[in-house]
């Protein structure tokens, strides 16, 4: 069993993941992005809310300007040790100006949340045994940074400036 | 005792703020989280592997290794001493500088790191991204702030990369591991082209200082010279130029693979060209952003902690005359300073039958002494596993000399035939195939007199034990490499390579020789370039004017080549 946590905060899903074979199902469903290239017409004219998941090999680049169309992306993580998906919540941030939700599936480990949080993810889909309490844990393990990232947390050479 | 008599001296060079004083501390509580974790089961080993290596913590073939970073290889004679301290209290009593100029011990306990990385912390020191697939230790010139030769110091912009590649989060799961070099002399004392990436501190024709970018150098089994990404970089742009390279790196790079997942493999894949093209993209995308610019003031702030030490003015510029053990060794291990009256001097961890790049405890604290006493408190350590004692005046010399003798460090061969980089190899590394340290110690023996190498002149010999290219084989004038067949080890020869300002990737010469022959078929090879040399060829430049024929055919005179 997985959970969400957003923003912070456990939280109900209410995306339905749908299989590339699989009819597509009332109210918010998750796609592939072969999916989306597949029935994107008919995706697009619904009312109801679409994701798409990206394997770690998949650009969001490939989005083009339908990436505002999506209440979510979820970015994979094949193996944790797969980190090409860090640039890609980066990318939909800056260069895409993404402001929906990012959400990490699929084999990260506790270790790597704050990386996350930090290049723009907030969701994450957890193991049932990754509580809340160790998900600010994560965050909370180093107070300050050495570059900027998504988040717009304030640099160490900002704080030293602002010492002075 | 000397110990007792020297006051330890505060060098310059960067110091850690509070800011850089919590990071360190933090980031040793997480990683002591991580240990707790792994011993009590939580995690995996195949969990916490990628975890320990982000903090230098390999699993070798006895024991841990753990690698301490030693950034862009200066160290305090405070921190020397604690190295030694580390080595006594946790270690087998002695320690080993490395090619990426860190210092690793062989021996350690899991349960010791997080208290080695509490004493780490105290001298402003650690482990952090010394192994993994991220941004590792960054070197540099280890003559940097003493040489004539250089444009500006290295190292605050080493330092500055160093702060900005830790811990970034979008670097950390890298594809591979990916080296920095920053070197700032046309002398390239730091391998700056077999780098994954290296910045050149360059002038351009309007005399501004800015930053030459390297990308996609390599060795392992693929050996690549890097290519020029940009000849010139302007200084504010520097960091969200590496971060551009970093991240199409991290995009576009292979996962599916581990032989190919380098940058040197992406690069020479798509082109140089294609590169270019995708890191200006990001480059031009970042410098609009604006966050990575950086200011004048910053790299003003940190250059102010490496300032040039007061040298005293009116010392005799003469080298002192103290017989000939001392005026070989001058002749070697002493170069030229920028400030009159000053050298600097090479300490070679490679006497004759010493495992190189290996000191003991009480080495370590001699030598910090030495430091303390003549070089400002200050040392630095090469990729060619030796250290150097940056600012000593030449009237010290002698009394440097005679106690490097009495440490038995004073051997005369910095950049000779017996001043060998070797890696671990099958005595300490898992990936080895073949032992390498053994290989050395007999060649440095065979070549151990003096005369005979000084006739010899420069000449790099570089010995890994496997392909993956740690003891630098394929930049070595003559590289071994050390293969297995069949459970035998046998050791090819490779020649032409350079990890200089002339880099090249040396040339296979065929099948390798026994154990037993190889040192046999080096002093061949020697032999041919003694009998082919013109007046002050070194032996790279007789290899790359007559080619490898002559060469292989002494090599395999009599020799039962597998």
């Amino acid at each position: 069993m997985t959970k969400l946590i957003k923003s912070g905060a456990y939280a109900q899903d209410n995306f339905s993941p749908v299989a590339d074979d699989a009819p597509l199902p009332e109210g918010a469903v998750i796609v592939s992005l072969a999916r989306f290239q597949k029935d994107r017409a008919a995706l697009l004219a619904r009312n109801t809310p679409v994701g798409v998941r990206l394997q770690s090999s998949e650009n969001p680049e490939l989005l083009g300007a339908d990436v505002n169309h999506f209440a979510l992306v979820a970015l994979e993580f094949p193996k944790f040790r797969d980190g090409r998906a860090f640039s890609w919540a980066r990318l939909l941030r800056t260069r895409l100006g993404f402001t929906g939700e990012i959400r990490a599936v699929g084999d990260f480990l506790y270790d790597q949340v704050n990386y996350q949080h930090r290049v723009g993810f907030d969701a994450w889909e957890v193991p049932d045994h990754f509580t809340l309490e160790m998900f600010n844990r994560a965050l909370s393990e180093i107070t300050n940074v050495y570059q900027p990232s998504t988040d717009g947390k304030k640099t160490i050479r900002e704080l030293r400036a602002a010492l002075k | 005792m000397l110990n007792t008599l020297v006051k330890a001296i505060a060098p310059n060079m960067y110091r850690y703020d509070e800011f850089d004083a919590q990071f360190v501390g933090e980031r040793v509580n997480q990683f002591a989280g991580q240990v707790a974790r792994r011993l009590s089961g939580e995690l995996t080993e195949d969990q916490f592997k990628p975890l320990r290596l982000m903090n230098g913590l390999y699993l070798q073939l006895h024991a841990y290794m753990l690698r301490i970073a030693v950034p862009y290889g200066t160290l305090s004679s405070r921190q020397m001493r604690k190295l030694a301290h580390i080595a006594r209290t946790y270690d087998k009593n002695f320690g080993h500088f490395t090619t990426r100029t860190n210092l690793q011990f062989n021996w350690i306990k899991l349960v010791d790191v997080p208290k080695i990385l509490r004493e780490l912390a105290d001298v402003e020191m650690h482990c952090i991204q010394t192994s993994g697939n991220c941004v590792r230790n960054v070197t540099s010139d280890q003559f940097a702030g003493a040489t004539g030769e250089e444009i500006e110091d290295p190292r605050p912009l080493a330092e500055i990369i160093r702060q900005w590649s830790s811990l970034h989060p979008e670097f950390v799961f890298l594809a591979r591991k990916f080296k920095i070099a920053v070197g700032a002399t046309e002398t390239d004392r730091a391998a700056l082209q077999w780098h994954d990436m290296a910045v050149q501190i360059v002038r351009n024709q309007q005399g501004r200082v800015g930053y030459k970018v390297m990308a996609g150098g390599g060795m392992g089994r693929t050996p690549y010279i890097a290519h020029v990404m940009s000849e010139f970089v302007q200084r504010e742009d520097i960091l969200a130029y590496l971060e551009a390279v970093l991240r199409v790196y991290n995009q576009d790079s292979r996962r599916d693979n581990i032989h190919k997942q380098r940058i040197k493999i992406l690069i020479n894949t798509i082109g140089p060209e294609e590169m270019r093209r995708r890191v200006q993209r990001e480059f031009e995308e970042l410098k609009r952003m604006g966050t990575l610019q950086l200011p004048r003031e910053e790299l003003d702030r940190i250059a102010a902690y490496f300032a040039a030490p007061k040298f005293e003015t009116g010392l005799s510029d003469a080298m002192p005359d103290a017989g000939p053990d001392f005026a070989n060794w001058v002749k070697t291990n002493v170069h030229q300073h920028k400030a009159p009256g000053y050298a600097i001097a090479t300490i070679t961890l490679k006497t004759p039958g010493q495992v190189p790049g290996d000191a003991t405890s009480e080495q370590m604290e001699a030598i910090a002494d030495l430091m303390d006493r003549f070089s400002l408190g200050e040392v630095r350590v090469t990729h060619e596993q030796n250290l150097v004692l940056p600012h000593v005046k030449k009237q010290d010399l002698p009394a440097i000399h005679a106690k490097l003798k009495e440490l038995d460090f004073a051997s005369p061969n910095a950049g000779l035939i017996t001043d060998i980089i070797a890696c671990p190899g099958l005595d300490y590394c898992d990936l080895a195939n073949a032992r390498s340290i053994p290989i050395a110690q007999k060649l440095a023996k065979r070549f151990e007199d003096l005369d005979r190498q000084h006739r010899i002149g420069e000449l790099k010999i570089k010995i890994s034990g496997c392909i993956n290219a740690c003891g630098h084989h394929h930049a070595g004038h003559i590289g071994i490499l050390g293969v297995d067949k069949k459970g035998v080890e046998f050791y090819q020869l490779v020649l032409g390579g350079s990890g200089a300002e002339d880099a090249s990737v040396g040339t296979i010469m065929g099948p390798g020789f026994g154990e037993h022959e190889i040192g046999d078929a080096v002093e061949r090879v020697v032999d041919v370039y003694l009998a082919e040399r013109t007046d002050g060829e070194r032996f790279l430049d007789t290899y790359r004017r007559i080619g490898m024929e002559k060469f292989k055919a002494a090599a395999y005179q009599g020799a039962a080549a597998a």
